[in-house]
């Protein structure tokens, strides 16, 4: 446990002492921001932040890929990970250590767009369960990404191919349950099997959240989403810390 | 303390480790001595639990590395060839995170930082990256690094490879002092100092063990010097293999 905590504490701090959080933060605030006005937020004459909630798994497929990167890849090329596991520390530990620390990143991001809160709160009566429903989506949505970006940051050492790796599994997830995708899929795939694609991607399970509806289902695919690809990731790592 | 039993461990059709055995108790240093590629670096690897044997089996202060390897990695300090650090950070952040990691707390860890910072020489390196370091400096971070909880075995793959004549005098000295309370696995390429240092010397090549002796028991039954004794022997074995 202990293990644990010292590298998720170590991890969270290194995202402050290098420029990578705060490049992050103005770069993800920026576009967030841009992207929700962009979208008709004053048009749409509702205060809401579906707009807000809507651009997100756009931005997240580049920006949580880029936090990610460097987990292990890094790792990896400086030869740190040969100190990491000669100390008294799993990889189970190093793996969550670091994910969490991550994710906490994340959530520090997310919980920055704050000010977005505070605009529609101030420009009309928005139904508050639905904006944290939200950022609960959000925040799982985050946390699914960022266990595909590890597990690509555990394959190579190279940052860039882990970065675009990521970005496309994530993109992949993303895109196939978008609309134009399906109707494209139904006109050669039986029903069954898009339907299938549409619950395997993230675009459906992001906006049952989103609209409020909290169902077991949608949990339990982020939650095994994540699962996975974090186990994925602590056997691809064991089987290549070395190479 | 340390008792290895036919290690071999590969990577693809090189075979790095190949079936070696040996013990070494407290009070000993042992010199591992080989040409590069010899498997020096694998084998410690190995006995730090970074490696798994693709065959054998080893021990560490009782604890099996196979079955237990986090017990091994708690009774033993490693410092590893490239002396891997987390280069963001200082000096003083890098041992912290260790000191976590390793459970000393409190005034323990004030103590530790207190014994081990002037020991190694770090004091004036202490608030500064571990990035804009020297060779030397990193070097003697790891070796602070590997020294934090006080283990009963240190494996240290090229303690003082880039020091300074000095530093390479002092870590010598260091490494004599805590010969009499601890069992010490040093690999090296400088041979005075494994006649400075080392009670014990193994001499491998290609993964096997050629040689298993003491260095004053070497230069006596070849009548020559340490240098010499290493030429023949690991040439010999060359020209056998070829």
């Amino acid at each position: 446990m202990n293990s644990f905590k010292a590298v998720f504490k170590r991890e969270l701090k290194s995202y402050f002492t290098t420029p990578l959080a705060y490049v992050f933060l103005v770069i993800f605030l920026f576009f967030s921001g841009y992207l929700t006005f962009k979208q008709g937020f004053y048009e749409m004459r509702q205060a809401d932040m579906s707009a807000f909630f809507q651009n997100l798994p756009l931005l997240f497929v580049f920006m949580v890929p880029s936090t990610a990167m460097r987990m292990w890849a890094e790792e990896r090329k400086v030869g740190s990970i040969e100190l990491l596991f000669t100390l008294p520390i799993t990889i189970t530990q190093a793996v969550l250590g670091k994910f969490l620390a991550a994710w906490l990143f994340l959530a520090i991001a997310l919980a920055l767009t704050f000010p977005m809160v505070i605009t529609v709160v101030y420009l009309g009566d928005p139904d508050v369960g639905l904006i944290i429903t939200g950022y609960l989506g959000s925040l799982l949505m985050a946390g699914g990404f960022l266990a595909i970006g590890c597990f690509f940051s555990a394959v190579s050492k190279n940052q860039v191919i882990s970065f675009v790796l990521s970005v496309v599994a994530c993109a992949i997830l993303v895109f196939a349950g978008m609309p134009t995708t399906l109707n494209y899929f139904s006109t050669f795939l039986p029903a069954g099997l898009v339907s299938a694609i549409e619950t395997m991607s993230f675009q459906k399970h992001f906006e049952s959240i989103q609209k409020g509806v909290l169902k077991f289902g949608d949990l339990s695919y982020f939650v095994l989403l994540i699962v996975g690809w974090i186990a994925a990731s602590s056997i691809i790592l064991d089987e290549r810390k070395a190479k | 303390m340390i008792e290895v039993k036919e290690l071999r461990r590969s990577f693809g059709p090189v075979v790095a480790v190949d079936g070696i055995s040996f013990n070494v108790e407290e009070g000993e240093v042992l010199g591992l001595l080989g040409p590069n590629g010899a498997g020096k670096t694998t084998a410690m690897r190995i006995l730090a639990c970074f490696l798994t044997p693709d065959s054998g089996t080893a021990t560490i202060c009782g604890h099996d590395i196979l079955k237990n390897p986090i017990d091994v990695r708690r009774s033993l300090g490693y410092l590893a060839e490239n002396v891997p650090a987390y280069n963001e950070m200082t000096v003083g952040g890098f041992l912290n995170f260790i000191c976590d990691v390793r459970e000393i707390r409190g005034r323990n860890r004030k103590e530790t930082l207190d014994r081990i910072v002037p020991m190694c020489s770090i004091d004036s390196v202490y608030h500064q990256t571990i990035e804009t370091l020297s060779k030397g400096y990193k070097r003697r971070v790891g070796l602070a690094q590997a020294l934090m909880h006080d283990p009963d075995v240190l494996i240290l793959d090229e303690p003082t490879d880039g020091l300074d004549p000095n530093q390479k005098h002092e870590v010598r000295k260091l490494i004599q002092k805590m010969a009499k309370s601890k069992c010490i696995v040093i690999s090296t390429h400088i041979l005075e100092e494994v006649e400075a240092v080392c009670s014990r010397t193994i001499i491998i090549a290609k993964g096997r063990i050629l040689v298993d002796s003491t260095p004053n028991d070497l230069k006596e039954k070849y009548k020559c010097s340490l240098d010499s004794v290493f030429r023949k022997i690991t040439r010999t074995e060359s020209a056998s293999v070829a």
